[in-house]
């Protein structure tokens, strides 16, 4: 099924070499930090993890869209997302993918990271995501290219692939859910020290993927010219809004939590994150918007009308992803290190090459998914052609 | 055969990427075994000389994880019957006191490239 | 480590029993061996009498740690700290109120606690850090792939990455050969120079804080730290945190 990867319109192309330009730019700056170690970015001894783990943090989320048509499809008999669970599981596919990338530029020793299989260490949580994510990659590449070529063939998906897209469901639940442990089991950082933190990556991740799936499956429709369906995309729409509201609320009971009982070390997270502390103000504009888009985008998605209009329901999408990603991107990882243990406070801004790696991940996941999605929407026609 | 006119010279770039470190050698001086310089006032190291050119390698491996991490802090050497700090430094590099001399002329010749003296202060 | 006491044990055992059938196998293999001087302790701990450091001897405390540890000296926020000075507040703030006066910008020492339930022994997914049978938390830098969980694990900002090559830092001719330097890209921090008391020596800041510091056996009933320990007021940092840090201060 490959070869339908390397057969493509002249945009294809273009696209597909801008993203390894970026790629190149991106590695680049990789042997630059590679060569002086991590001193070429931000992170220092107060804030030492950064725009990468939130990267990582964010992408865990993203990879759930899958399973939000699995359920649907598999366990209630919801058709309508028969032709795009491909792509959501394409998708997932290439954030993994970012996700670890994400984990291996984090790391001052990246030559030892095999260390972690050598000397397994149940006691650790990182060690747990290392298994999460590898298990849910290779979950998804299996389910997406068995039932791919099942269909291909015109026959029904084998059924020994039924125990593993049954297992797929709680474990897509557990790269966020541990991926929330890693911060909050920490006795010392009081801004993630909270249960609610799995409950609020699933539900900011069932936002966020859906809201992404459906801005690409419409790029889809204008650059591939090939329909996802009307029906799937205004399930997803419906799904992108009972998780919002439901991230919404969890964010609420945080700040409630934190503002009623006014315990200085839970308050100060949330004070540096909204208002800034002793001058040091850079995220407050960005979560202000963060958390105004999130709202603007829920009381558009509440009423159906809106939701019915493509224009209106993408516009809503691209306000669910910037308020998620602001919020897992740039604000949970810095206010949890900000105020320092020592209550001192600082600002954290990535570098340049530090920027520039970012950039790089994304363009690799961004070239898996059109390579993938290329394939999965050339098979898809091929059988709707005949 | 269909498409022999991609599959052949394909072929051939094959096996000349497989075979590069033979033909890139080709007319290389043949390999010999480099002159050490050893230390003048001991006779003998901790074990044979055989055991130590082979395994000198694993031994400090094992010695780092006994000395860091076990709670062991001496070797006993039946060779030596006398007691050394398991330490590259304060032992190993005690009597090969010429890292230029000793250890870089093998491990150059053989170009392998030990991480050792990262961290570890040669004498 | 458990483990390799029982390791010891057993070897001696079997050496005992070897010695008595053939006497002449007594020792007869090379390896490893435990030294005879090294200090032992069932639970290390020390105590910082507060009224008897002034800032001079911090200084030289922290001198004495970071030139023996070949410490960099980094001048911005990717630097490298074993042994500081923080004033009480920054240690103590969920014990202090605003009418402390003075105290509060009072510098104190601050360094490793050494915890008896350590969360970065814990997250740590390499062992590079764990916990030695007498309580000394330790770090095996060839093992670290520097992912810094332990830095957010950390409840008291004790560890520092390399976020360069500290050798960049370090003045060649001023290196310490008996202890290496780092390399790039690991995390480290005080280690109660568990190098120094297993060769008999007490810890670098112990020896140059002329008795401000004390150290010794926590489990020893009528060792120097129990005995100031009943006698005096003593606080440490965050108990309420579980980690049962073993650094105690003298008010």
């Amino acid at each position: 099924m490959l070869e339908k990867a390397i057969k493509g319109s002249a945009l294809y192309w273009i696209w597909l070499l801008v993203l390894l330009a970026v790629i190149g730019v991106g590695f680049g700056a990789y042997l630059q930090q590679l060569d002086q170690g991590l001193s070429v970015t931000a992170l220092n001894r107060d804030v030492s993890w950064g725009l990468y783990i939130a990267q990582l943090t964010f992408l865990v989320g993203v990879a759930a869209s899958a399973v939000m048509m699995v359920i649907p499809m598999y366990l209630h008999n919801h058709k309508a997302f028969a032709r795009m669970l491909i792509l959501g599981e394409f998708m997932a596919v290439a954030t993994i993918i970012m996700c670890l990338l994400f984990v291996v530029v984090d790391l001052g020793q990246p030559q030892r990271l095999w260390n972690v299989v050598l000397y397994p260490t149940p006691s650790s949580v990182l060690f747990w995501d290392m298994v999460v994510l590898n298990g849910y990659l290779f979950l998804n590449i299996l389910i997406g290219w068995v039932t791919l070529q099942a269909e291909r063939k015109r026959v029904g998906p084998p059924k020994w692939i039924k125990p593993f897209i049954y297992i797929s469901i709680p474990w897509a639940i557990s790269i966020h859910t541990v991926t929330a442990f890693l911060y909050a089991g920490l006795p010392g950082r009081d801004f993630w020290l909270t249960a609610s933190m799995a409950p609020s990556f699933l539900a900011s991740a069932f936002a966020a993927g859906p809201a992404l799936l459906i801005l690409l499956a419409f790029a889809v429709k204008i650059f591939a010219k090939w329909d996802p369906g009307r029906e799937a995309i205004q399930s997803l729409a419906k799904i992108v809004t009972y998780a919002l509201a439901a991230y919404l609320f969890l964010i609420g009971c945080k700040i409630f939590t934190a503002g009623y009982s006014m315990v200085p070390d839970k308050l100060a997270h949330w004070q540096y994150l909204y208002f800034g502390l002793e001058g040091h103000t850079m995220l407050s504009g960005f979560m202000w918007a963060s958390t105004a888009a999130g709202v603007a985008a829920l009381l558009i998605l509440l009423f159906p009308k809106n939701r019915q209009a493509d224009n209106i329901l993408a516009f809503a999408c691209v306000l669910v992803l910037i308020s998620t990603w602001i919020e897992k991107g740039m604000g949970l990882i810095t206010a949890g290190f900000v105020p320092t243990p020592m209550k001192e406070v600082l600002t954290y801004a990535p570098s340049g090459p530090e920027i520039l790696i970012t950039l790089g991940i994304y363009g690799i996941g961004f070239l898996i998914i059109t390579v993938l999605w290329k394939v999965g929407i050339g098979v898809r026609r091929e059988i709707e052609a005949t | 055969m269909y498409d022999a006119n991609k599959i052949i010279p394909g072929l051939i770039i094959f096996a000349l990427f497989m075979t590069f470190p033979f033909w890139y050698n080709l007319g290389a001086e043949a390999y010999s075994t480099p002159e050490l310089e050893l230390p003048e006032d001991y006779e003998r190291c901790i074990e044979s000389t055989e055991f130590m050119r082979a395994e000198h390698m694993n031994m400090l491996d094992e010695w780092r994880d006994l000395y860091v991490r076990e709670g062991y802090q001496e070797y006993w050497s039946e060779l030596k019957q006398e007691s050394y700090p398991m330490s590259l430094t304060k032992t190993c590099m005690y009597c090969h006191s010429d890292k230029e001399e000793f250890c870089d002329r093998c491990h150059n010749a053989t170009a392998v490239d030990p991480y050792c003296w990262d961290c570890h202060i040669e004498p | 480590m458990k483990n390799s006491r029982r390791k010891f044990i057993k070897f001696a055992g079997m050496a005992a029993l070897g010695w008595s059938i053939c006497p002449s196998l007594a020792g007869a293999r090379s390896g490893p061996r435990q030294s005879a001087d090294r200090l032992r302790a069932e639970r290390w701990a020390m105590v910082i009498d507060s009224e008897k450091l002034n800032d001079e001897l911090m200084d030289k405390c922290i001198e004495a740690c970071h030139k023996l540890h070949n410490v960099p000296d980094i001048p911005n926020d990717q630097n490298i700290k074993w042994i500081w000075k923080e004033p009480f507040y920054n240690l103590f703030h969920d014990q202090s109120h605003g009418y402390l006066k003075d105290k509060k910008s009072i510098p104190f020492l601050s360094l490793c606690n050494h915890c008896d339930n350590p969360p970065c022994v814990r997250v740590c997914p390499t062992q590079a850090t764990f916990s030695r049978d007498d309580g000394i938390v330790l770090m095996d830098f060839h093992r670290c792939i520097g992912c810094r969980f332990c830095m957010a694990g950390c409840p008291y900002g004790s560890r520092s990455f390399n976020y360069f090559n500290p050798r960049n830092f370090l003045d060649d001719d001023q290196l310490v050969h008996d202890y290496p330097t780092r390399e790039m890209g690991v995390v480290e921090k005080c280690e109660f120079c568990a190098h120094l008391l297993d060769q008999g020596d007490m810890p670098a800041c112990v020896e140059a804080s002329e008795g401000a510091i004390l150290f010794g056996d926590l489990n020893d009933p009528n060792s120097d730290v129990r005995k100031v320990l009943r006698e005096r007021y003593s606080l440490v940092r965050k108990p309420k945190l579980g980690t049962d840090p073993q650094v105690y201060y003298l008010i």
